[in-house]
């Protein structure tokens, strides 16, 4: 017992660590983030005043993140239920061909498919819109999310949707009814998933979007500057860093609830 | 066999897209000569620049718009690390986009983007080329053509930490064996005070003081034909100074992970007796906020060399006209307004960005105000231009290659020297 | 004779290792109904159109690419290049592979390697032991579980600021060692460690998270069943919890290694490029591309890669279980 104490202390300072290093200097005053103790002396919020300063539009910034992540996780677990059920409970030739296609989409550098990207968006004039952020973003997470759904639909035991047909539910009504509420703990987990990947992006949000109404959080707290080019407002981009990260953890942890509400609702005996 | 059918199809699209598409933008066809004559075009454009550190350029626009109200200029701020701006200007030229107007290059970029028809030639009589410094009108030029206007200097200076070389009784060095007698008198009675730094990290800043080190030599990157001299004396004294700097401990270890902002902090904390640095530092140093240590105990000199004063690299950064704006002639219109001796001005007593109008050094009242731009102003003017060639990303990295390798002591200083040579005879044929 | 296999009704579960494969096409027998085929396809399109424009597209034109370079040539009177590409064949992969970039391109795939085996599996055993943590019912777990997520959370980008200050000469991660301070940023194999280490704390949520939903599915019973049965926590660990889990962790684990094997951020942002000891092949195609504008050869570099990456997948599929591709039939008792 003491040792498994011992082994979730361990992990919750190994996680923790670093973030809390993040904190205290983001606490920092401007003039003295380079200490090394443990707690700030004193504690400011100057960083964080600075992180929400006027002419940032930080705030804009994460309404614009929210939509992003928002939207791309909701079009990609859209699809990803499809296709995951259509794979872990459909038979169908060329299965196996879909599946081996789906995850090649993710072996290629995602770096070197920049600039053929921003090619066609230019082309199709989807520069300086959401969509040129989402679109992509629901590429770079769609394989992971279809494997994962897969993997999960494919845990469901085929009794219950035969079971449901028996009752005289549709295919469509046995999946919405009976497989969707068991599968709660795989779509919130890849909600989840979708949501960090999709708010975590910066490369192809920097690359397709240059008016500063529009640009995601990751993307203005890299614009972010001390008084000079050379100086590098560390407290700032550090503030900022721990104001990204609470909404998530946050949101995650309701989700967490969601996943074992699922769990005991859907009655998996 | 439906969905294999269709995935047949999806493919089969998505290739004919791909074909159809050229590669990145170049679509092949002889170069057209330039024609700095004729820029046209009137009406909005945007100003891409790093972030606006000051909030001093958004007055500067705000200016101009109220007096052009049909040629609004709208500022797109890219991120604050340089490589990172650069990437979004060339993607940009190369999806031959009209969303960026006025380039805020760095003056190592010109060539690059003007050899690429990135840039447009401008014509150099619209311009007051004969009031700025001539050192920075060079960074603007490739091939005697005009592609970019200096609009802020930047020059690299010796920080010395007067406190201590006064009560030793001595001056700031002027040559390279002064600077270690300097600090043989010094440091055995400063605890924890090192000799010397620079930008030693693997990156752009160890061109520039491995260009330095050349220079102050009497040596050249790069001759006036272009062609690389590196397989010198004067270049191998050069590049020696640094690694008997490191081998010796004049230089410290920790120094060859500096950028400017870690050699400031140690600086700034009383750990160095010599540091070299552009002038963004004096400010910073000065203040009294008890940030810094030294604070009233520094003062600034040229760099120093191997016989006597050293060279300093060419910084700052020029406005350039994309070739893919439509309204040429606002955005002519706009450098002109920018570079102006009453714009540039107000630039340096709200940024303290070194100008490029020569005659703003010698203002007294500015000179009051920033004590080092005397020494900046000859730092400039003796200062040397880093190569200016198309493919300076790859110069650099093979001279940060051969200069990080020597420091670290893997290879020698004659084989390094050698092969970078060698790697520049290719990169610039 | 502790029987393991729980004789009950079939729990949620996917097949046990235990009851050994059965080969492809077990539930061949089952649902193939007239329409299922078009109701497939229905399904499945969407994320194929999907796929189709922002990833198979780019890839297509990127593979072009990889078999044309720029046109080299700088017109004498005005200094201009030469506009334009020219075909060279295969030019691009041999120089890879004997040209002057051999040794940084061969270095950047040992080090790619490197990085993925020893990274990922550190993660496998960090994740699933976070996995375990945030399964168990116990005081304080809210608070446990949001621990766990908060590194994941932490966007990319600034996480690479954040360590990098952590490993700076001056920084906290020296502060707290002992001797003389480390150059982690320094080339060298400190600076390779300097990123398992990131790296490691940045994805073993990720697996952790996968492996939880997994462990979420599993009844209680079975455990119930194996307690009766006296098994001990290894072993139900291992025969029971583990085989259960292993088509999530497999997939997570599957995804975690094309990501490595793609690894990019934080050699470039905590590291710098140039440095051997930390160059990635994705990080020299990104040079090359960016900083040098040499797009073919860039390309040429992220096929390679691709190639490498789908070998790797296609190896892992064969060793670790054909479970990944839910081609083990499943029983139906």
């Amino acid at each position: 017992m003491r040792w498994r104490y011992l082994g979730i202390a361990a992990i919750v300072v190994y996680c923790l660590a670093p973030f809390y290093w993040m904190l205290v200097s983001s606490l920092r005053r401007t003039s003295d983030i380079f200490d090394s103790g443990p707690l700030p002396d004193p504690v400011s919020l100057e960083s964080y005043r600075a992180a929400f300063a006027t002419g940032n539009g930080f705030l804009r910034a994460l309404l614009n993140s929210f939509v992003v992540a928002g939207v791309t996780t909701a079009v990609v677990l859209l699809v990803a239920t499809f296709a995951g059920y259509a794979l872990a409970r459909l038979e169908f030739r060329g299965k196996y061909v879909v599946l081996a296609l789906i995850i090649a989409t993710s072996m290629f550098p995602g770096i070197s498919l920049l600039v053929p990207l921003l090619e066609l968006f230019s082309g199709i004039g989807w520069i300086n819109t959401y969509q040129a952020m989402i679109v992509p973003s629901v590429g770079c997470v769609l394989p992971l999310a279809v494997w994962n759904l897969t993997a999960f639909f494919r845990q469901m035991p085929l009794e219950l949707e035969e079971a449901a047909q028996i009752d005289g539910c549709t295919p469509a009504g046995a999946f919405r009814r009976v497989i969707l509420p068991l599968a709660a703990p795989g779509v919130f987990t890849t909600a989840i998933i979708t949501f960090i990947a999709a708010w975590n992006e910066f490369i192809i949000a920097l690359s397709v979007v240059n008016k500063n109404e529009l640009k995601t959080a990751p993307v203005i707290t890299s614009q972010f500057t001390g008084t000079t080019s050379f100086d590098s407002p560390f407290g700032t981009q550090m503030a900022a860093g721990v104001i990204v990260t609470i909404p998530l953890v946050v949101l995650v942890l309701l989700f967490q609830r969601r996943i074992v509400a699922g769990l005991t609702a859907g009655g998996v005996k | 066999m439906i969905l294999s059918r269709r995935f047949v199809l999806v493919t089969a699209t998505a290739a004919a897209l791909a074909l159809g598409a050229s590669a990145c933008g170049s679509d092949s066809g002889s170069p057209a000569p330039p024609q700095p004559a004729a820029l046209e075009g009137v009406g909005p454009i945007s100003l891409v620049t790093g972030k606006d550190t000051s909030g001093n350029l958004q007055n500067q626009v705000d200016e101009w718009n109220s007096a052009h109200p049909d040629q609004k200029v709208t500022v797109i701020e890219l991120p604050e690390d340089a490589d990172a701006q650069r990437q979004q200007m060339v993607q940009n030229a190369q999806t031959r986009s009209d969303a960026y107007g006025v380039l805020n290059l760095d003056v190592v970029w010109t060539a690059e983007f003007a050899a690429n028809q990135w840039v447009v030639p401008l014509p150099e009589a619209d311009f007051p080329l004969d009031k700025l410094l001539p050192a920075t009108v060079e960074t603007g030029k490739y091939f005697k053509r005009l592609y970019a206007v200096p609009i802020t200097s930047d020059g690299g200076l010796l920080y010395y930490r007067k406190d201590l070389l006064d009560a030793a009784g001595l001056k700031a060095p002027t040559t390279w064996s002064q600077l270690a007698e300097a600090c043989a008198k010094v440091l055995p009675t400063a605890a924890g005070v090192s000799c010397y730094a620079g930008q030693f990290e693997k990156y752009e800043g160890l061109t520039v003081n491995f260009s330095e080190a050349v220079n102050s030599a009497g040596g050249s990157v790069v001759g006036e034909d272009g062609k690389p001299t590196l397989d010198t004396d004067a270049a191998r004294k050069g590049l020696q100074f640094l690694v008997d700097g490191v081998k010796s401990g004049l230089i410290p270890q920790k120094a060859r992970t500096f950028k400017e902002e870690e050699g400031r902090r140690a600086f700034q904390a009383g750990e160095l007796l010599f540091h070299r640095q552009w002038p963004y530092q004096y400010a910073k140093a000065s203040a009294t906020d008890g940030s810094s240590a030294v604070a009233g105990k520094f003062a600034v000199a040229p760099l120093p060399g191997l016989d006597g004063p050293g060279a300093s690299s060419l910084g700052g950064h020029n406005y350039a006209v994309s070739a893919f704006t439509k309204n040429k002639k606002t955005a002519v219109d706009f450098i002109k307004y920018s570079a102006s001796e009453e714009q540039q001005r107000k630039n340096l007593e709200k940024t303290s960005q070194a100008p490029t109008w020569s005659a703003l050094y010698d203002e007294a009242d500015l000179v009051t105000k920033f004590p080092y731009l005397t020494q900046l102003k000859k730092s400039i003017e003796g200062a040397t231009k880093r190569p200016g060639v198309v493919k300076y990303q790859e110069v650099s990295r093979a001279i940060q290659e051969a200069a990080y390798g020597a420091m670290s002591g893997d290879t020698p200083v004659d084989d390094a020297l050698k092969s970078l040579q060698g790697k520049l005879e290719a990169l610039t044929k | 004779m502790v029987t393991l296999v729980p004789a009950g009704p079939d729990p949620a579960g996917p097949d046990s290792t235990a009851s050994g494969p059965t080969g492809p096409g077990g539930g061949s027998a089952r649902g193939r109904r007239p329409g299922t085929g078009r109701l497939a396809a229905l399904l499945v399109s969407p994320t194929l159109l999907v796929l189709g424009l922002v990833v198979l597209y780019p890839i297509i034109s990127a593979v072009r690419l990889a078999f044309y370079q720029r046109n080299d040539g700088i017109d004498p009177e005005t200094g201009l290049l030469v506009q334009g590409d020219r075909f060279v064949g295969i030019d691009n992969f041999t120089d890879m592979f004997t040209g002057e970039n051999a040794d940084r391109f061969l270095n950047a795939l040992t080090n790619t390697t490197t990085f993925t085996v020893v990274a990922v599996s550190i993660e496998v055993v960090v994740g699933v032991l976070m996995a375990l943590v945030m399964h168990r019912a116990f005081r304080g777990r809210a608070l446990v579980r949001a621990a766990i997520l908060v590194p994941w959370a932490v966007p990319t980008a600034i996480a690479g600021l954040l360590w990098r200050w952590v490993f700076q000469a001056d920084g906290v991660a020296n502060d707290l060692l002992p001797g003389a301070p480390v150059l982690w940023t320094t080339d060298g194999v400190q600076a390779w460690f300097a990123v398992v280490i990131a790296d490691t704390w940045k994805t073993a949520p990720f697996i952790g998270l996968l492996v939880l939903a997994g462990l979420q599915v599993i009844s209680a019973e079975i455990y119930e069943a194996a307690r009766l049965d006296g098994a001990g926590p290894w072993r139900t660990f291992f025969s029971i919890t583990l085989p259960l889990v292993k088509p999530t962790l497999l997939v997570a684990v599957l995804f975690r290694t094309l990501d490595t094997l793609r690894m990019f951020d934080l050699p470039y942002t905590l590291i710098g490029p140039g440095k051997e000891a930390t160059d990635t092949v994705t990080v020299l195609a990104f040079e090359e591309a960016v900083k040098f504008g040499k797009y073919g050869p860039a390309s040429a570099y992220a096929v390679v890669l691709f190639v490498y990456v789908a070998l790797v997948a296609f190896a892992f599929v064969r060793l670790l279980g054909a479970d990944v591709f839910g081609t083990k039939g499943r029983r139906s008792r």
